[in-house]
């Protein structure tokens, strides 16, 4: 096996894990908005409980987030290896004028990379471990189910536990259903009603934005996907759909909840 | 102003004796620059009053003098070949700049090409890379008739496009990483794209990219300011080819 251990330590080898790591993460991405959009919902939180449970306890799903931690942890020390690694092929003296002519994002990909770290570990500590360490408490739910409306919420006692982290039943008639499940989405409320963590999930957003705008296009371009009928293509949702789009409706979900809230 | 009247210039030039010795920058002023000259004509007015006055002149890498040598090298106002797009040092002329501008004038920087004197850099790292695997090792012959061997257009043109690269360094000096990928991109698609290159193909691809590792280039991030500046405007898409006939290679090829 030396021929791949010699491939995956060249620098083109070392750009590949970057690219295979990185298209990984933007797949994750595009499934990370999809279901956090259930916060823009009126239903107190009961979506977006229901989808956090469903995220936690399915097998697949749970294989496939530990192999994610490992990737960002892959991509992260490949990325600053080579940031390393390319600043040291500078030399101890630099140019005392450097008008690049490239774009800043392209540039700064390390240090956009590291503070889309720093934002992970932040943002891992305020819902991830809090759902799987912390205290959370329970609600319960009531919706009718001939119409589907949410008939009623309570907020169980602080010291209220299940063995599971959501119990569903139905009353007699089969007309409406209980629903008790950990109530994540008041960790979402609580945490987003600080302005100044607002403030720092939006940096971490227009971290991700620019970090995308250039990334994405680069990936494929390092696996030597690059032709002109489908190069503007790679370009254009790398910049359109992965650096605004996405960017866009994740910043919007901390600002949602913080006006919400206030208002 | 009359576009014709002579310039007044102050140059920020950068002066090292020799490797082991620290570097740092001079300032000279010249007057009489007429906007015809070339920028090495300048300097070459600028190294006689030098010489004149007993002082040592600046060493520069010249050679042709008409842009295709790939001797010139020089980092000027930030950018290597100077202001603008396509040109080589020795192509570009004074006009490009106003009476009274300052000029910074650095060497190429990179831990591969380290400063011989003054704005002069070893570029031997280049050889290398090119004897690593750069050729073709049979004696192709005369000249062919005309369609003895078929070549599609499209490679012949970007076969071509790929050989006029003139091994300058631009590219090195230009990308934040100093990488040369760009340089050794140009060669490998020069190769890949014709017949005669095929049989060293793969071999060739995988000794030229461990040779690049070797010299201490930076890896390429795609910034595609090596593109931007290189006086041949080598495109990026030599690049990606680079990247698939490497990793093509290095899942294929015989060399286990």
């Amino acid at each position: 096996m030396s021929w791949l251990t010699q491939t995956l330590s060249s620098s083109i080898g070392k750009k590949l894990v970057m690219a295979l790591t990185g298209l990984f993460l933007c797949t994750f991405l595009i499934v990370h908005l999809v279901g956090n959009l259930q916060v823009f919902k009126s239903d107190e939180g009961l979506a977006f409980n229901s989808y956090t449970v469903f995220m936690t306890t399915n097998p697949f799903i749970k294989t496939i987030s530990w192999g994610l931690y490992a990737m960002i942890l892959l991509h992260a020390i490949d990325g600053l290896y080579l940031a390393y690694v390319n600043r040291r092929a500078r030399g101890s003296v630099g140019y005392k004028r450097f008008d690049n002519q490239s774009s800043w994002a392209s540039r700064n990909m390390a240090i956009l990379g590291t503070v889309l770290f720093l934002f992970i570990v932040v943002h891992m500590a305020n819902f991830w471990y809090s759902y799987n360490f912390g205290e959370v408490p329970y609600k319960r739910y009531t919706v009718d189910l001939t119409e589907g409306r949410l008939l009623n919420t309570e907020v169980m006692p602080e010291d209220y536990r299940l063995s599971t982290k959501m119990e569903q039943s139905l009353n007699e008639e089969g007309t409406a259903k209980t629903v008790i499940v950990k109530d994540l989405f008041s960790r979402v409320e609580r945490t987003f009603s600080n302005p100044l963590v607002v403030l720092f999930y939006l940096l971490g957003v227009a971290a991700l934005a620019y970090h995308m705008a250039h990334g994405f296009w680069s990936a494929f371009q390092t696996v030597g996907l690059n032709h002109p009928k489908y190069t503007p293509l790679i370009q254009g949702i790398g910049l359109w759909i992965f650096g605004i789009l996405i960017p866009v409706i994740f910043a919007a979900m901390p600002v949602y909840i913080f006006f919400r809230n206030a208002m | 102003m009359d576009a014709n009247a002579n310039m007044h210039l102050t140059l920020n030039v950068w002066r090292q004796r020799n490797n082991s010795t620290e570097g740092g920058f001079v300032t000279y002023e010249v007057s009489d620059v007429s906007p015809d000259m070339s920028f090495l004509e300048m300097l070459d007015v600028l190294n006689e009053r030098l010489v004149h006055e007993g002082k040592e002149p600046i060493a520069f890498d010249h050679d042709c003098r008409e842009g295709i040598c790939g001797s010139c090298s020089m980092y000027i106002n930030g950018r290597p070949h100077g202001p603008l797009k396509g040109v080589a040092t020795c192509q570009l002329h004074m006009r490009s700049f106003k009476s009274g501008d300052t000029i910074a004038i650095e060497p190429w920087r990179a831990v591969a090409f380290p400063v011989i004197k003054d704005l002069v850099t070893d570029r031997t790292a280049f050889d290398r890379i090119i004897a690593s695997g750069g050729f073709v090792s049979v004696n192709t012959g005369n000249a062919r008739d005309a369609n003895s061997i078929p070549v599609r257009k499209e490679n012949a043109d970007d076969a071509f496009m790929a050989a006029s690269c003139i091994g300058c360094g631009a590219c090195v000096a230009a990308c934040k990483n100093s990488s040369a990928m760009l340089f050794v991109s140009a060669k490998i698609s020069q190769l890949a794209l014709l017949p005669q290159g095929q049989t060293e193909r793969k071999i060739r691809a995988e000794k030229m990219v461990a040779q690049m590792d070797s010299e201490g280039f930076g890896a390429c991030s795609n910034t595609g300011a090596c593109s931007a500046e290189c006086p041949k405007e080598i495109s990026l898409d030599t690049i990606a080819r680079t990247n698939r006939e490497y990793l093509g290679a290095k899942m294929t090829s015989s060399a286990v």
